[in-house]
């Protein structure tokens, strides 16, 4: 990235004896769409605060456009927010909550009228102007919020959990709207969520939030095939993670042998050597059953202890000796019956080691 | 049906019977055409609410209730909501409990106890005798009803509403007069209706600060009942009633349109 737009530099947060952003760093590309995720208390909605003005960092600086904004009062930073609650005023009309910003703004009458028809048109809210907030559904008091936040052509939208007090439809659907506004108006959203699918569907980036600190930060695609610890491999989709200890280097290969006992091989990382301690994840979907024509570096022989049908997939939880592992497997595996013994199989660029066990806990980087 | 609920059935009654008796037994009396204060009425009818609105003494200390009532109203709203907008979202710390306690002590402490000190305070000041004199005595056991019905309507009022609006550019002088106080108004209203009849009721204060011509109806009411037991009086009561009456319809309507 060659010139930030939005950039956070050793931001710290204390509340009283607590630090909640712990020596933060953190660039944003004007006209990206980044996701702060993780877990609740992990600082990811303090980090938003401060950038909408309602929190002062405790030291460090934020920078928008390249000018410092902490210190400034919330009403000036130009900075669309919407609520998880969707905070629209419950005495203003839809139209009246949608302008609130462009009178703000002294914007004239007649622009006022135009903008708030435009964005209106955009949520497709339209019918519903003169109507209460409290007459609206949750989905459509969200569709104000964010028509509310995006009239005045703010230079960031920040999205606090926006869509989680939605049911599951709605939320995809708005997921959708929001990543398509996204595309149309080049809009800069900085979106907290808790939620990883969200966060996967939706952004450009992920930052992963533990203890104050970004543990990770990337495209979605790395961040779930490449995790850099054991928390974001368990954070971002479900996973087996296994504690092993590295047998041999040869080659392009890596022999693991596993705390449980089972020989693994994993392709060769930088700078480990025999005896080192490690954690690796195996992602359930990478796991294939009774698979006996693929040529795999990984073969287990397995017992089925559990089978949970979801329609497009089954979960299936195995051992291997002492060894728990959950698999994904398609339909067809509806085969392997609770007891049945299977042979499981996966790469070995499918065992991937997220961290040492040595320089616990990992802040890997 | 059995016992248990004809028992709470009749002690119910009871109890309202205590509560209204008075008032219907006194009632009546306003209408009749004589001029003693007994049963049976020999004849009905309107004299002594006319002679409310013409005798001097009674037609004046209609209009100074209603003055002192107005500019009560007025100065206790005002001091209240500014007390429950500064104490509003504190810590409980030592400076501000004491401080929520101090604007709530002219309900506890009793009224002859602050009248005394009033006079003596207010003499020095040439407050006694003078309208604003009687006006700032009554805000003063206005001041908690008002401060006591903003706060809590000021809780209701979600913080990320006001984050909200200055995030869309509002500094906060116009997020309080846009957002807060609008969404408080039920609050503030019924803390103002609370402080007109506070002032409307208060009789001790008044004994002590008030000169002849701040005679204020309560304080009419109660000279007249020693010096010459008139009519009058129950009629005065009756629109006293009616008033009250009003005044909490008017309050129920507003919270139902607010809320």
């Amino acid at each position: 990235m060659d010139t930030p737009f939005i950039s956070f530099r050793q931001v710290v947060k204390r509340f009283a004896a607590l630090t909640v952003v712990d020596h933060l760093d953190l660039d944003i590309a004007r006209g990206e769409f980044i996701a702060l995720l993780g877990p609740s208390g992990s600082g990811k909605t303090t980090l938003l605060m401060m950038l909408a003005g309602f929190e002062q960092p405790t030291s460090g600086t934020i920078a928008v456009d390249g000018r410092r904004v902490d210190g400034l009062p919330p009403h000036k930073r130009d900075m669309g927010v919407v609520f998880q609650n969707y905070a629209l005023f419950p005495h203003m009309s839809v139209r009246d909550n949608i302008a609130f910003p462009l009178k703000m703004r002294n914007t004239p009458k007649s622009e006022i009228a135009t903008r708030v028809a435009r964005v209106l048109d955009m949520v497709k809210l339209s019918a519903m102007a003169e109507r209460k907030p409290a007459q609206l559904s949750g989905g459509q008091q969200q569709r104000v919020a964010l028509a509310r936040a995006l009239v005045f052509e703010p230079q960031v939208v920040l999205m606090d959990e926006p869509l989680g007090a939605l049911d599951k439809k709605l939320r995809e659907q708005m997921q959708l709207d929001i990543r398509d506004l996204h595309r149309r108006l080049g809009l800069t959203i900085v979106f907290v969520t808790h939620d990883q699918d969200e966060a996967l569907t939706m952004s450009d980036r992920i930052a992963v939030f533990n203890h104050g600190r970004i543990e990770q930060i990337g495209p979605p695609r790395e961040i779930y095939a490449w995790p850099r610890s054991p928390f974001v491999a368990e954070f971002i989709g479900e996973t087996n993670l296994l504690a092993c200890k590295v047998d041999a280097q040869a080659g392009e290969a890596m022999h693991l042998i596993t705390d449980s006992g089972l020989a693994l091989l994993a392709h060769a990382g930088a700078g480990r050597i025999a005896g080192d301690k490690v954690r690796v994840s195996i992602r359930p979907e990478a796991i294939r059953i009774n698979d006996h024509a693929a040529a795999t570096a990984n073969r287990l022989t397995a017992r089925i202890i559990d089978a949970v049908y979801f329609g497009d997939h089954m979960r299936l939880v195995a051992t291997v000796g002492a060894q728990r592992m959950i698999i994904k497997g398609d339909r067809m595996s509806g085969a392997a019956e609770v007891g049945s013994e299977v042979a499981l199989s996966f790469a070995a660029s499918d065992v991937w080691v997220v961290g040492s066990c040595n320089d616990q806990p990992s802040a890997s980087a | 049906m059995t016992p248990l609920p004809i028992l709470k059935l009749v002690f119910a009654a009871l109890v309202i019977l205590f509560l209204l008796g008075p008032l219907i037994a006194v009632l009546p009396l306003s209408l009749t055409d004589s001029v003693f204060l007994n049963y049976p009425i020999p004849g009905y009818s309107t004299r002594w609410f006319r002679e409310l609105v013409t005798a001097d003494s009674w037609r004046l200390s209609i209009v100074n209730s209603l003055l002192i009532g107005a500019g009560t109203t007025t100065l206790a709203t005002l001091l209240g909501t500014l007390a429950a907008l500064g104490l509003r979202g504190r810590r409980a710390s030592l400076v501000f409990s004491t401080l929520r306690t101090v604007f709530l002590l002219p309900m506890v402490v009793p009224a002859v106890v602050l009248g005394v000190g009033m006079q003596l305070m207010f003499s020095r000041y040439g407050l006694t005798n003078t309208y604003l004199g009687v006006i700032i005595a009554h805000t003063v056991v206005a001041v908690p009803f008002v401060l006591v019905n903003v706060s809590s309507a000021l809780q209701g009022v979600d913080v990320r509403l006001e984050q909200a609006a200055a995030s869309l550019g509002a500094a906060p002088a116009t997020v309080l007069f846009a957002v807060t106080l609008p969404i408080a108004l039920p609050g503030i209203i019924s803390g103002a209706l609370f402080a007109f009849a506070t002032s409307l009721d208060e009789v001790v204060l008044t004994l002590f600060v008030a000169g002849p011509n701040q005679r204020t109806l309560a304080r009419q009411m109660f000279a007249t009942i020693r010096e010459n037991i008139s009519p009058a009086i129950v009629s005065a009561a009756a629109v006293f009633i009616v008033g009250t009456i009003v005044l909490s319809l008017a309050m129920l309507a507003v919270r139902r349109r607010l809320a």
